[in-house]
Formats: structure tokens, C-alpha cells, sequence
């Protein structure tokens, strides 16, 4: 029924919209396309995995420690990859294929030493029981998930567009060179955002791995077909449009596998990709900004 | 002597196939590199070749050329709806858009219950071959060694050194682009169709990610200043699991660490040496 899908759909499109919130802030104001990204999102989920598993502690603190987990990973990738190649102002593809070798290591160590199984989170986890509204059911867990990705968004939004370390990320996404003549350290607000990025790529893994209760290391290769059509279809670096675009693609994925097929779920996130680059390449809210040689 | 050769032959069989068929998919990552683009999409490209190939010769009986020729124009056609929109873009649009579709030609291939689903496709008769493989590896290495000393081949490497100066100089940027990704997906496509006719057995699971980043360090190891470094990095990165038998676990890690190591400390590859130009 329509009501019920409409509910599971806005849950999983605020994890996508969390998701690629943090992969479009990454590109925003360091213009590389990480793809090391997927990485964080299964090393949070299993960050959360032993949290919840090996010390007992409730899901909530699972989501802060998987967050804080992958955000200190993800300063360390891009201090151990980027940094050189920002220095020798190389090409973005190059930054690209860096972060491209670097996902596979790290997917295939992952793999190598956790072994591929689907692990579950603990049943303890799921114990808070459903709210029924008239004939919609809303799992405890749904409201949890729904409620941590709005959080965490309004969070990052407030940061970022409401405070004094947000104006220096923002000046730095600008333009580096002028950002660091008006005294800010482009270093330490690179650094800040790979934290920020790379922590909101850790507690999207939480809540998916939550939502579908399976994890494994893979998941985030299959996760970051839907960032990036929702990066693209929302405006590469456009925070406003990868949230809309992440609720939509939740949303249209719920939408298709209740009512056509579930074969086809896993075709919409490509569709929108190509029909955007098609026709709408600066995404949703964009100005034509494709850069013309 | 012909005989030790046959022996040589029957007991690296695969082996050598697989070098020369890397070979070629090498070429094709080369390609698109060679105009300042990446793809990601090479893995696809080779599972649609092989799948378009085998479903013809398997399922309808189509004679060898028939398949190949199949093999090549559907990938390519395939790199005009999805590539197509990205080339006016800077680079990163096609990568991602690449990187989709490896993606959902897997998924496609999984759930494709006529060509097999999960279990693949198997009972592919034996066609084409060692001769097959090297002719075409042959032919595509002159080509391009051709095309590199030409008024072309320095267009390219104008685009890949420097766009905008390439662009004002009146080198069209978007038909380069499309040319050079098109006629890579038809070799990948023909790669594909090429393996699948010496294997007998195809799989949703071959074109992956996996394959598409292991495709990649081919171009990466070997460097893109010749058509001839590719094609080496292949033939290393095929060879070095099977005379490092410990390392084969690794493998994957391998591939990705050759890559990040290519990238940040010799990004032009262990064969840097351009082709001298005429004309």
C-alpha cells in the first residue's frame, strides 16, 4: 500500500541524501572525486557492528563511533594520497585514479581480513518495537534512522553555511590561493572537511547497514552507484541538490521495486544518471557551469 | 622443435591467451587516456563484446566474423548513449558515468535469465583462437603506432598536455573525445568476444570493478607515451600472479597498489619513451 511505501522510502532516501551529502562535500571544495568514499561507509557499519557486538553499547553510540572511526580514516587517506598531488597541482583524473587504486587495496584488504560474509547487527538492537498509524507501520528503528540523518544533516548544514569554520571551508572551496592570503589554513580546513566527509560517509553506513541489517565490505561499491547519481543528478558539489536528490532516488527505488519490479530498483540510480547528463548536466538547481574548453 | 612448442602452447594455453587478449584491452584503456579521458567503463565494454558474441554464436549459429562484428558495435553504441552526454564536460563526468555503467551491466548480466543469469554461459564453441588473438593484437599495435606519428596522434597528445591550448589551436576536443571513446569500446567489445571463444564459459562475475581498475593499471604500469607500453604492462600484470603463486591471494591489493604507486611516483609509466613523429 502507497502510505507504508511512501514511509520506507523517505527513510532510505535520507540515508542516500546522507550519504551523498558527504561525497558531494568532499568534491565541493577539494574538486577530486574520492572514491575511497565507499570505503568509509562499510568501515563505519563495521565500526558499528563491533560496537554494538563486542561492548554491548546501544546503537546510538554505534553510529558516533562508527562516524568518528571513518573520519579519522578518511584524514588519513587524503593526508597519505592527496596531499602530494595537490602540491603538484596535477590533473583531477589523476587525483581520480589515485583514490580508484587506493579503493580497490583497501576493499580487497577489508575483504582479505573480515572475510565477505553478511554479518548482522545483534537483535538487541532492533528491540524498540513499531508505531502503527492506522495502517502505516513505522519501525523504531526507521524513526532512528530517519531522525540520525536529519540530525546530522541540519548539523552539517548549520556548519557549513552558518558558522566561522563553514565561511573558511566555503572560501577555501572558492578559491585556495585568495582563502589563504585572508589568513586561513587551507591545510588544516581541507583536513576538517576530509573529518567531516569521511565521518558522514561512516554514520550513512551505520543507518543503511541498519536499514537492510547486512553488512559486509563490499557494500559501499554497490552504495556509491547511488552517490553518484545523486551527486550528478543534484549538482556536483551542491549540497541542496544532493538532498533532494537522495530523497527522490530513495523514494523512486522504494516506489519501483514495491509496484514494478526489484530488478528494475537497481536500474533507476543509473537512468537518472544518464537522462541528467543528457539533459540537465548541471544537475537540478545548477547554472550552466560545464566548462568549455 | 614443433613439438616442444606444442607442448609449450598446450600447457600455458590460457596463459597466453589471456596475455594477448589483456593486450588488447590494454590498447583500449590506452585510447581513451591518450586523449586526456578516463574510462572506467573497459570491464563493461568486454562484457557486452562477450555476451553479444557468445548469444550469437551459442544461440543463433552466427559464423565467427559475424559475432565479432557484433561484438564491436554493440559496446559502441552503447559508449555513444552513456559517454555520449559527458564529453562536453570536463573528465570526471565520464568516469562516473563509466563507473555507473560497469556497475549496471553487472547487475543486467546477473538477472539476464536468457543469457544465463548468475550461472553465465557456458558451451561456447571454440573459435578464432591463439592466431586470432595476436592478429588482432598485431594489427591494432600498427595501427595505433601509425596514428601516434601522425598529425593525430599530436593532436592527442596536444589534448592530453594541455586542453584549452589544444582547443584553440583548432583541435576539435569533442570529436577526438568521442572518436577515441568509441572506437575503444568496440576493441574492448572485441576483446571480450575474443576471450569468450577461447574460454567456452562466460560469467556475470568477470567485468566487474575488479576488472575494470585491473584493466586500467595495464595502462597505468606501462605508461601511455607508445602503444607498445600498454600492452608490456599487460603482459607483466598477467605473468605476475602466476610467477609469484603466494602473491595470488593479494592480487586485487596488488593491482590497486600499482596503481596508487604509478599515479603519484611515475605517472608516466616503466616505458615513458615517445614515438619520434613524421609528417
Amino acid at each position: 500500500m502507497l502510505e507504508q511505501q511512501l514511509v520506507n522510502g523517505v527513510v532510505l532516501g535520507a540515508t542516500y541524501a546522507l550519504f551523498a551529502l558527504g561525497f558531494t562535500l568532499m568534491f565541493g571544495v577539494m574538486g577530486v572525486i574520492n572514491l575511497t568514499y565507499g570505503v568509509y561507509f562499510a568501515v563505519g557499519a563495521f565500526a558499528a557492528l563491533w560496537t554494538t557486538q563486542a561492548l554491548g553499547l546501544p546503537i546510538a553510540a554505534a553510529v558516533a563511533v562508527g562516524a568518528l572511526i571513518a573520519g579519522v580514516i578518511a584524514v588519513a587517506i587524503d593526508t597519505l594520497l592527496l596531499t602530494r598531488l595537490r602540491k603538484a597541482k596535477a590533473p583531477e583524473l589523476a587525483s581520480l585514479m589515485v583514490t580508484l587504486g587506493a579503493t580497490l587495496f583497501l576493499y580487497a584488504g577489508m575483504a582479505a581480513s573480515l572475510g565477505t560474509e553478511i554479518r548482522r547487527f545483534p537483535a538487541a538492537v532492533f528491540d524498540g518495537g513499531a508505531y502503527s498509524l492506522g495502517e502505516v507501520r513505522v519501525g523504531a528503528t526507521q524513526i532512528l534512522i530517519f531522525a540520525a540523518a536529519l540530525v546530522l544533516v541540519v548539523a552539517l548544514m548549520a556548519l557549513v553555511r552558518g558558522s566561522r569554520i563553514g565561511l573558511a571551508i566555503r572560501a577555501v572551496a572558492e578559491n585556495p590561493d585568495a582563502a589563504a592570503l585572508m589568513g586561513i589554513d587551507g591545510a588544516l580546513m581541507l583536513r576538517v572537511v576530509s573529518f567531516l566527509s569521511g565521518a558522514i560517509g561512516g554514520a550513512a553506513g551505520v543507518l543503511v547497514g541498519l536499514n537492510f541489517n547486512a553488512i559486509q565490505p563490499f557494500m559501499g561499491e554497490h552504495m556509491m552507484l547511488r552517490g553518484f547519481a545523486v551527486i550528478i543528478v543534484g549538482g556536483l558539489g551542491d549540497l541542496r541538490g544532493a538532498l533532494l536528490a537522495g530523497l527522490l532516488l530513495g523514494l523512486a527505488e522504494v516506489l519501483t521495486a514495491a509496484y514494478l519490479s526489484s530488478t528494475l530498483k537497481d536500474m533507476i540510480a543509473f537512468g537518472l544518471l544518464v537522462a541528467t547528463l543528457w539533459f540537465r548536466p548541471m544537475g537540478l538547481f545548477g547554472r550552466a557551469a560545464a566548462k568549455r574548453a | 622443435m614443433w613439438e616442444a612448442l606444442d607442448d609449450f602452447y598446450w600447457t600455458y594455453q590460457s596463459l597466453i591467451h589471456a596475455i594477448g587478449v589483456n593486450g588488447i584491452l590494454a590498447l583500449s584503456v590506452y585510447v581513451v587516456l591518450a586523449v586526456g579521458q578516463l574510462s572506467l567503463g573497459q570491464a563493461a565494454f568486454m562484457g557486452v563484446g562477450a555476451y553479444t558474441g557468445a548469444l550469437l554464436t551459442v544461440k543463433f549459429g552466427t559464423p565467427f566474423a559475424v559475432s565479432m562484428a557484433a561484438a564491436a558495435t554493440v559496446p559502441a553504441l552503447l559508449a555513444l548513449v552513456v559517454g555520449g552526454p559527458t564529453l562536453r564536460l570536463t573528465g570526471v563526468y565520464l568516469a562516473i558515468a563509466t563507473i555507473g555503467l560497469g556497475e549496471i551491466t553487472h547487475i543486467v548480466f546477473l538477472n539476464w535469465d536468457y543469457a544465463g543469469g548468475a550461472l553465465g554461459l557456458s558451451g561456447i564453441p571454440e573459435r578464432g583462437g591463439v592466431w586470432a588473438i595476436y592478429g588482432t593484437l598485431a594489427v591494432l599495435l600498427v595501427g595505433f603506432t601509425l596514428v601516434a606519428r601522425s598529425r593525430v596522434g599530436r593532436a592527442m597528445e596536444a589534448m592530453r598536455e594541455d586542453e584549452a591550448a589544444a582547443g584553440v589551436m583548432g583541435v576539435n576536443l569533442p570529436r577526438y573525445r568521442m572518436t577515441a571513446l568509441v572506437v575503444s569500446a568496440a576493441m574492448a567489445g572485441i576483446a571480450g568476444c575474443l576471450s569468450a571463444h577461447v574460454s567456452s564459459f562466460i560469467g556475470p562475475g568477470e567485468y566487474g570493478f575488479e576488472s575494470a581498475v585491473r584493466i586500467l593499471s595495464y595502462a597505468l604500469l606501462g605508461g601511455i607515451g607508445s602503444p607498445v607500453a600498454p600492452v608490456l604492462g599487460a603482459a607483466i600484470l598477467t605473468l605476475l600472479p602466476e610467477v609469484l603463486r603466494p602473491l595470488a591471494d593479494f592480487r586485487l591489493m596488488v593491482n590497486g597498489l600499482i596503481i596508487v604507486l604509478a599515479v603519484l611516483f611515475m605517472p608516466r609509466g616503466i616505458l615513458p619513451w615517445r614515438i619520434a613523429r613524421t609528417g
